[in-house]
């Protein structure tokens, strides 16, 4: 009787220390908006995710599709409709009742022409406008006017607004609703009571009271903030912080793997840029990237720069990302001799220790990236040494990111550039504007009227052709071609990828850091806080 | 005289405020990345949201143009909206204020207080080691990164307002001592101290009027020292004030944020020196 | 001579022999990278340990003093000649020129510079020397730097105008540019060379901090400004102590600018 007492005071301890608590952690900048349709920066899309209510959710951890306000949905056959058949006796966090109108509503709102934001974006897959059927207040489906290649995941980021609330974005269907926002310095979520999820005794969710976001943009301080026991977890460390925190408090830091992100340099195609003519012809060989990137020791930037923490890039998608990463593909070897007879046989020659073209010119060329991200700093200087064993000069320059937009996206004025590439889906189809040769974000050579080489006209093709398939062995096979295409021409030389690393208090239960994001938190109405 | 020269240096003050602001525009909109956005790198966006979020940015290419709007807004109350946060500039300004100004006053504070206590009583002293100990702390602080001084800050849990004064303390000391011990050197101080005239009595009655108009110019430009360090202070400390909202409007090259602030840096700037001014003609008003 | 001030030149004698012999007494070079010694505190091959790319922090601080020796105090001379012309000149005509020259300065210190210099940055090919590089830098931060010394030095002289010496100077028929170099400037020296002394720690900070807009020393030239952003990530001096050694040379040196300036007056009184 007495076990059986202390089983069941355990039991009712265990459940009460599991409930109340607030978690505390950092925003690296100010949230711009907490619209979640208009969402596209990180801190923003953290509020989102904490307070906005899904029909679906990738499991962060399984990387499956789950159900949430949406107990089932169908995809039709050619992959322009879905229908979803919706929880009922939900409610908005004031009250208000949730049905397929706000699912409509919000819809339309997100496909507004208007809005340009990354989220309704990702759904426009051709002109016309998109057609919201409610069928009952539990059942909906949506007709886009072209086939939306993973349509149902793309739902993932859709936060449900009410229709009818006067609070507008406020009324949340999320674990959390916004309780306090201090410009500049905090945002402060609190649980919201109506949340309709319960854990699997029943309890309700979410465990936490509140969440304190604080807007820290300094790395420093917010390390010491998280030793001193101010903050709870750090979302993402750097490799350094890591290392730090790891010799002391090892079973504070997590490293969950590599992640979806990606570190490349690229070259400046374009041909009506304003660098030496000289200079684009080499850009724009293939055998000259390939041989650079031959001459580049990604397993010392993976050592040196991460630490150890990041791996030797193989193409556009990391191996994390289990599906669609094309694992016939082998890491670039690095090999400087060969990169340099390489380079030598397409008619570049070493005097006296710097390399020429067949012109006499020089190579010399200047790497740019953000000042600000030491990595990228320090990977530019670890490159300018790599290169400097075949001949070949390079200056390094930091710009403030403005500048280096300006330069990359309207003016062309730039030789090399190192930025990373930051990877929230798994499905290749978020990136279609990166790799139509037409788009903006084909950052080599965007824009162009009609694709300038073969390779870029063939990956056009099969981009197109995943787009728009519904079979994903089929889009599949298309986009491993892409990645084969993509590692033999190198308009990008991808470097490495980061691992996903952070930093969790001992105080945190039921955390698990992952590599989708939000790493720490994706399961934030599980995690509590014990008593300090 | 006196309701004269106040009455000149308000007016210049408020042609030199809005030539500030016009000139600060003139920077923003010619300096390199003006119409970059950072969201036009979001694979996400199609080509006809960036061309719209390059468009949204051309209603400000013509500066001419968005003074006077600009001005005109201003007589009706508006500061404009911030292009990053998507605020009312006159929201922002007024929530952040006050952070700022207690930010300053304690900083400026504790630096004029420390200042003036070490070097008038290095002056007083005369001692050597002590003087070269003062010389060696403002020395240390001015070769310390502000990144540093505002982890130390934020290490000692005082944050901003002690590195603000750590930035600040270093200049006005080296004036101020290099000031007095001039002073000290002056035939009518030797005389004094000749005659057996009390230390106290000569640094209070006859060094520090001596050195009051440009004691007051320091003050004045301690006040703009502390403006441009609140700035990096602010943002490495996370403070919500006017200096991490200068950093930020920087950054993302928000020209309505980016006037207004400018405006007001020089509104305080030009108070704060005008003060000065004024009272150092005061000062000389009543010696003479 | 008195001690203070021959321990001061020794000093800067023996700082700036070092960074002339970098050649000899760093023969492998600030750029070399030992890629299995990161960031190793000191041993007998590295003396003060290496940084995060496997470089000789001991090679990097000679090399650097040589950047940041050199053209701190150049620019620190720049921006104290600018304020004297701008700020003593205007205090001495006194009248329409001060308040001109006053309103002027006060501009000049509530513009966001930051824009100029990025402005400045897109002006310079990218494929520029290192050196050039941090030339402009200095060049710039000297050309911007004069403001706050201006408007004391314009208090100064303008309290120097009606001083005894200067009437009787004036008196005795001395006028105009000689009564300015010759009477008024030398009291000056003391708010000179307390702008001058300032500068120099404020400009090789500055140097570093300027990387931001791609301005200042770039890879793999060292400065010891760069050298002191490695401080930014320590939380105590306990650490890694080695990396303090940039600080305490400057410290040094800065002292040592300190003493070589500091009047025989004072150490006389």
């Amino acid at each position: 009787m007495l076990v059986a007492a202390l089983g069941v005071a355990s039991f009712v301890g265990q459940a009460a220390a599991q409930t109340g608590g607030e978690l505390r952690f950092c925003l690296r900048m100010e949230p711009k908006t907490f619209d979640p349709l208009k969402v596209e920066d990180e801190a923003s899309a953290a509020i989102r995710y904490l307070t906005g209510g899904t029909l679906v959710r990738v499991n962060r951890q399984s990387q499956e599709l789950e159900p949430e306000l949406a107990l089932a949905w169908k995809v039709s056959k050619d992959g322009r409709q879905i229908s979803f058949r919706l929880r009922s006796g939900v409610s908005f966090s004031d009250g208000t009742p949730f049905s397929a109108e706000d699912v409509a509503y919000t819809m339309q709102q997100l496909m507004d022409p208007a809005l340009h934001s990354p989220t309704g974006d990702a759904f426009r897959s051709g002109a016309g406008s998109v057609e919201t059927k409610v069928i009952s207040p539990t059942q909906i489906s949506i007709t886009f006017p072209a086939p939306v290649a993973g349509l149902d995941r793309l739902f993932d980021q859709v936060a449900i607004l009410s229709q009818h609330s006067p609070k507008k974005e406020l009324a949340v269907l999320g674990p959390f609703m916004l309780g306090e926002y201090k410009p500049g310095a905090s945002v402060l979520l609190k649980r919201n009571p109506n949340y309709w999820k319960a854990d699997e005794q029943g309890h309700k969710l979410p465990y936490l009271d509140s969440i304190h976001l604080d807007i820290q943009t300094n790395r420093d301080v917010e390390m010491l903030r998280f030793k001193r026991g101010e903050l709870d977890l750090i979302n993402s460390l750097d490799s350094e912080y890591f290392d730090k925190l790891a010799a002391t408090s090892p079973q504070l830091v997590h490293d969950a793997g590599p992640s979806l992100d990606s570190e490349q340099l690229w070259f400046n195609e374009v041909a009506k840029s304003p660098i030496p003519a000289y200079k684009t012809i080499w850009f724009r060989s293939a055998s000259f990237r390939r041989a650079i990137s031959e001459a580049i020791n990604r397993e010392d930037l993976s050592r040196v720069v991460f630490h150890g923490h990041a791996q030797p890039a193989v193409g556009p998608f990391s191996p994390a990302n289990k599906f669609w990463f094309n694992s016939k593909l082998k890491p670039q070897v690095y090999d400087s001799n060969a990169a340099l007879k390489a380079l030598q046989s397409d008619g570049f020659r070493l005097e006296n220790g710097t390399l020429k073209d067949k012109d006499g010119n020089a190579v010399v060329f200047s790497i740019i990236t953000n000042a600000g991200s030491k990595t990228r700093e320090r990977m530019a200087v670890l490159i300018q040494d790599d290169l400097q064993k075949i001949g070949i000069h390079v200056n390094v320059v930091t710009l403030d990111f403005p500048s280096l937009i300006e330069r990359m996206t309207q003016t062309f004025d730039y030789e090399a550039i190192i930025l990373g590439l930051t990877n929230v889906d798994l499905d290749p189809n978020g990136e279609m504007n990166v790799w139509l040769s037409s788009a903006e974000n084909h950052q080599w050579n965007p824009q162009q009227k009609t694709p300038e080489t073969a390779w870029e006209a063939e990956i056009d093709r099969l981009m197109r052709a995943q787009a728009s398939s519904t079979d994903p062995k089929k889009r599949k096979e298309a986009f491993d071609r892409v990645q084969e295409i993509v590692v033999e021409q190198e308009p990008f030389i991808f470097l490495i990828n980061k691992n996903s690393l952070s930093a969790v208090s001992t105080t945190v239960h039921n955390a698990v850091p992952v590599i989708l994001s939000p790493q720490t938190f994706w399961n934030a109405e599980r995690l509590t806080v014990a008593a300090k | 005289m006196l309701k004269k020269k106040i009455a000149g240096h308000l007016l210049a003050l408020v042609a030199i405020v809005f030539l500030g602001g016009l000139l600060s525009a003139t920077l923003v909109r010619l300096a390199p990345g003006f119409d970059a956005d950072e969201q036009e790198l979001d694979p996400h966006l199609n080509a006809e949201s960036v061309q719209a979020l390059r468009a949204a940015h051309l209603q400000d290419h013509n500066i001419l143009h968005f003074y006077l709007f600009y001005m005109n807004r201003v007589l009706h109350g508006d500061l404009g909206t911030s292009h990053a946060l998507d605020q009312p500039v006159r929201t922002l300004l007024r929530d952040r204020t006050p952070t700022t100004l207690r930010l300053l006053a304690m900083g400026l504070g504790l630096a004029w207080v420390a200042a003036l206590t070490l070097s008038l009583s290095a002056a007083w002293l005369k001692n050597s080691a002590y003087d070269a100990t003062s010389t060696l702390l403002s020395g240390t602080l001015l070769c310390l990164p502000a990144a540093v001084l505002a982890l130390l800050s934020v290490l000692w849990n005082v944050p901003g307002a002690l590195a603000i004064a750590l930035i600040v303390f270093p200049r006005i000391y080296r004036y101020a001592r290099n000031l007095l011990s001039k002073s000290y050197s002056l035939p009518h101080i030797i005389t004094a101290r000749a005659k057996g005239l009390g230390e106290g009595r000569i640094l209070f009655w006859h060094v520090v009027p001596g050195i009051a108009p440009q004691l007051l110019a320091v003050a004045g430009v301690s006040v703009s020292i502390a403006v441009g360090a609140a700035i990096p202070i602010e943002a490495l400390c996370g403070l919500a004030g006017v200096g991490q909202l200068a950093w930020q409007a920087a950054l993302s090259r928000d020209l309505p944020l980016l006037v207004n602030i400018t405006i007001l840096v020089t509104l305080v700037t030009l108070l704060a020196n005008s003060g000065a001014d004024v009272i150092s003609f005061m000062v000389r008003g009543q010696e003479s | 001579m008195n001690l203070w001030r021959k321990l001061a030149c020794a000093l800067l004698a023996i700082v700036l022999c070092a960074s002339a012999a970098a050649n000899w007494l760093a023969p492998e070079g600030y750029a070399r990278q030992d890629r299995e010694a990161i960031s190793v505190p000191p041993s007998r091959a590295h003396w003060l340990g290496t940084d995060e790319l496997g470089r000789d922090r001991f090679a990097r601080v000679l090399y650097g003093t040589r950047i940041s020796l050199l053209l701190a105090p150049a620019a620190a001379l720049l921006s104290t000649i600018m304020a004297a012309l701008i700020g003593g000149l205007a205090g001495y005509l006194g009248g329409a020129w001060a308040r001109m020259a006053m309103a002027v300065t006060d501009l000049f210190l509530s513009l966001p510079w930051l824009f100029l210099l990025i402005t400045a940055r897109a002006l310079m090919p990218l494929n520029v020397s290192p050196l050039f590089s941090v030339i402009v830098t200095f060049l710039l931060l000297g050309l911007l730097g004069w403001t706050t010394a201006a408007r004391i030095l314009c208090a100064s002289a303008g309290s120097l105008r009606t001083a005894d010496f200067v009437r009787q100077a004036r008196a005795a028929g001395v006028r105009g540019q000689r009564l300015f170099w010759i009477h008024v400037m030398p009291n000056l020296k003391p708010v000179l060379y307390a702008q001058f002394w300032i500068s120099i720690p404020v400009f090789i900070l500055s140097e570093a901090n300027l990387g931001i807009l791609g301005l200042g020393v770039a890879e793999p030239m060292p400065s010891w400004g760069s050298l002191l952003k490695e401080l930014e990530g320590l939380v105590s001096v306990g650490e890694e102590p080695w990396k303090f050694v940039p600080l305490a040379l400057l410290i040094l040196v800065v002292m040592s600018f300190q003493f070589l300036l500091s009047n025989q007056e004072e150490v006389a009184a």
